[in-house]
């Protein structure tokens, strides 16, 4: 009974998934009969507002295996009603994620929501082979340096500063910057005023606000989570450049001295190109750039708390505490009584 | 003789109400520039200048809760915010207000980052930003990056509890009304414990009364805490400094160790 109700409410999810990416606009990448120019807003910008959604089943490398650069629509629809029944059926009853989250009960599967339809194999455009650049040997050397420190800080649970970035609730990857999609929360809105403009990242309700009065970057000892931002028009295309970061985010194992262009250029009505590139010769061997199409979406954005109500934290940190005693209880309970 | 002294007097009466009257920041009758949609634009880096951060009502400078840190976390002396200069909390309400500050330095919400709630967010000591477009206005906050979307015409009622709460907009003439309900009861008004349920109700008003100040006013209803309605104001201040922004306070990594510490793994012995 259980099992038949699961299935239906998933087989019906699939079906107007599909349906609602059917009729999605023609996917981003494909040739255009016209260029299309963004509405301006009062101010003569072109106009970017409103709520966008970068989710995507779209993986940042090509598959291995995979050599074309672009499926066709019938294997991306195929594609995309495979990845939501997976994800869908994370929440079989009495599994570990059903324990954690049911996504199809809470929309926290990608399949509920607006989703462009990405032809690519890979978000990756360059290098041409839509995988990340080799490692540079300051790269190799810097990767080889995190794992020993991660390992020398003891196992994933041992304190609050061993686990993951997201679980913290610092930063993840859809603040990036670069503004990647993920599980859920890949919702972004864009409000623009004379001399600004600010991308608010559903994920830890991140504002970035981004100046365009072609101001200098924070001074280089200023090392921010999200860097120093500063952004120009190029025609229709919105540019920013990123510096300034640090470390601790390590995005795909980059260095502090990652520099990072992004560039928001809108398609048509409901779709936005972000393309970004990262240069950082601290850890590749040449920049590299990535292609995410990001589809108009209904709002609002509620408020995501995620610190503030961070119960999984605390209970995977005493859960391995009273893991550990009980361990302890039953090794002393094993030694022989002298 | 006689003349010469009633016209200084006259002249320094008139300075004295001059002053007077801009350093309140009430001249109601400044014409601020237009936003593109031709509403005021109060687009820029604002901060509160005062001393309701460490209480809202008036208060004496006072030592703070950490012996380590001396005089640099004292409590600086204020002056009231609130018209009629208290707050009217209902008997039992005011002992847990007391409660509350007693211990302050393990309840006050602010010391855990979490999201600072409203009005509290607009008078920390720290500047805060709004991008005005024509349906939405953002607030944007230093203080644990929090963030408020005023919503300028889809106006609807709050679809769950949250930290900063839900915010409705409207113009009454040139005065942003905002009007933000869906309050949970965690966050406070100050670090001195002063509270709210999740009945509270928020109505603020920002006017701009020159070009680099704002009048802002707030009106507090909650009757579950209080007997009746009250109101706070203040000037709000643009930030000149060349090239001002807004930098990152993701106060989270601060306070792991405050709040998971006692959870870190014990050296095995």
């Amino acid at each position: 009974m259980m099992n038949n109700r699961f299935f239906l409410l998933v087989s019906g999810l699939v079906v107007a998934a599909a349906v609602a990416w059917g009729s999605a606009i023609p996917a981003a990448g494909q040739a255009r009969s016209k260029p299309y120019t963004a509405p301006r807003t009062p101010d003569g910008q072109p106009d970017l507002q409103g709520f966008w959604t970068n989710a995507t089943y779209t993986p940042l490398e090509r598959p291995k295996g995979v050599t074309r650069e672009f499926y066709t629509r019938e294997e991306v629809l195929e594609i995309m009603k495979r990845q939501a029944t997976e994800e869908a059926e994370q929440t079989q009853p009495g599994t570990i994620p059903d324990v954690h989250y049911d996504f199809t009960q809470f929309g926290l599967d990608r399949s509920q929501g607006a989703m462009a339809l990405n032809l690519r194999t890979s978000l990756i455009v360059d290098p041409p082979d839509g995988r990340l650049p080799a490692l540079s040997s300051d790269g190799r050397r810097r990767a080889d340096e995190r794992a020993a420190a991660r390992k020398s800080r003891g196992g994933p649970h041992d304190a609050v500063q061993n686990e993951p970035l997201g679980s913290r609730c610092v930063l993840m990857d859809r603040n990036g910057p670069p503004m990647l999609g993920g599980a859920y929360n890949n919702t972004y809105q864009i409000v623009q005023a004379a001399g600004y403009v600010m991308v608010l990242v559903e994920m830890l309700h991140d504002a970035r606000i981004i100046p365009l009065d072609g101001r200098p970057q924070l001074p280089p000892n200023v090392r921010q989570w999200t860097g120093s931002s500063r952004g120009r028009w190029d025609g229709q295309t919105l540019v920013i450049e990123t510096t300034n970061l640090t470390d601790k985010f390590a995005f795909q194992g980059a260095s502090e001295n990652m520099r990072l262009t992004e560039r928001f250029t809108r398609l048509d009505q409901e779709t936005l190109r972000y393309q970004f590139t990262v240069d950082d010769p601290s850890t590749w061997t040449r920049p590299w750039t990535a292609e995410v199409p990001w589809k108009k979406d209904k709002g609002p954005i509620f408020e995501h708390a995620c610190h503030e109500g961070n119960y999984g934290l605390y209970n995977t940190l005493a859960g391995a505490r009273a893991e550990e005693k009980r361990a302890a209880e039953e090794a002393a309970k094993k030694k022989p009584q002298k | 003789m006689r003349n010469r002294l009633g016209t200084a007097l006259a002249t320094s009466l008139t300075l004295t109400v001059v002053a007077v009257t801009m350093a309140a920041g009430q001249n109601r009758s400044y014409r601020a520039p237009r936003a593109a949609d031709g509403k005021p634009s109060f687009n820029g880096i604002w901060q509160a200048v005062n001393e309701a951060y460490w209480d809202v009502e008036a208060h004496a400078a006072a030592p703070g809760p950490v012996l380590e840190l001396g005089a640099a976390h004292a409590t600086a002396g204020g002056l009231s915010i609130i018209d009629g200069g208290t707050i009217p909390y209902k008997p039992e309400a005011l002992k847990k207000k007391q409660e509350n500050y007693a211990n302050r330095l393990k309840l006050d919400p602010e010391i855990k980052c979490y999201l600072p709630g409203v009005p509290r967010a607009n008078y920390m000591p720290y500047p805060f930003q709004i991008i005005q477009g024509p349906k939405y206005i953002m607030m944007a906050y230093t203080f644990a990056g929090a963030v408020r979307t005023i919503y300028m015409d889809e106006h609807k009622e709050a679809p769950a509890d949250s930290w900063m709460g839900w915010s409705n907009g409207h113009w009454e003439g040139d005065t942003l009304v905002v009007d933000t309900t869906g309050f949970n009861d965690q966050t406070w008004f100050d670090r001195a414990g002063n509270f709210h349920s999740d009945a509270l109700h928020v109505v603020e008003r920002f006017t701009a009364t020159g070009p680099d100040h704002l009048s802002y006013e707030a009106t507090i209803e909650d009757p579950n805490v209080f007997t009746r309605a009250w109101t706070i104001s203040m000037p709000l201040y643009r930030r000149l400094e060349k090239n001002a922004q807004l930098m990152e306070f993701r106060c989270v990594e601060f306070v792991e160790e405050l709040i998971y510490g006692h959870l870190r793994k014990k050296p095995s012995q």
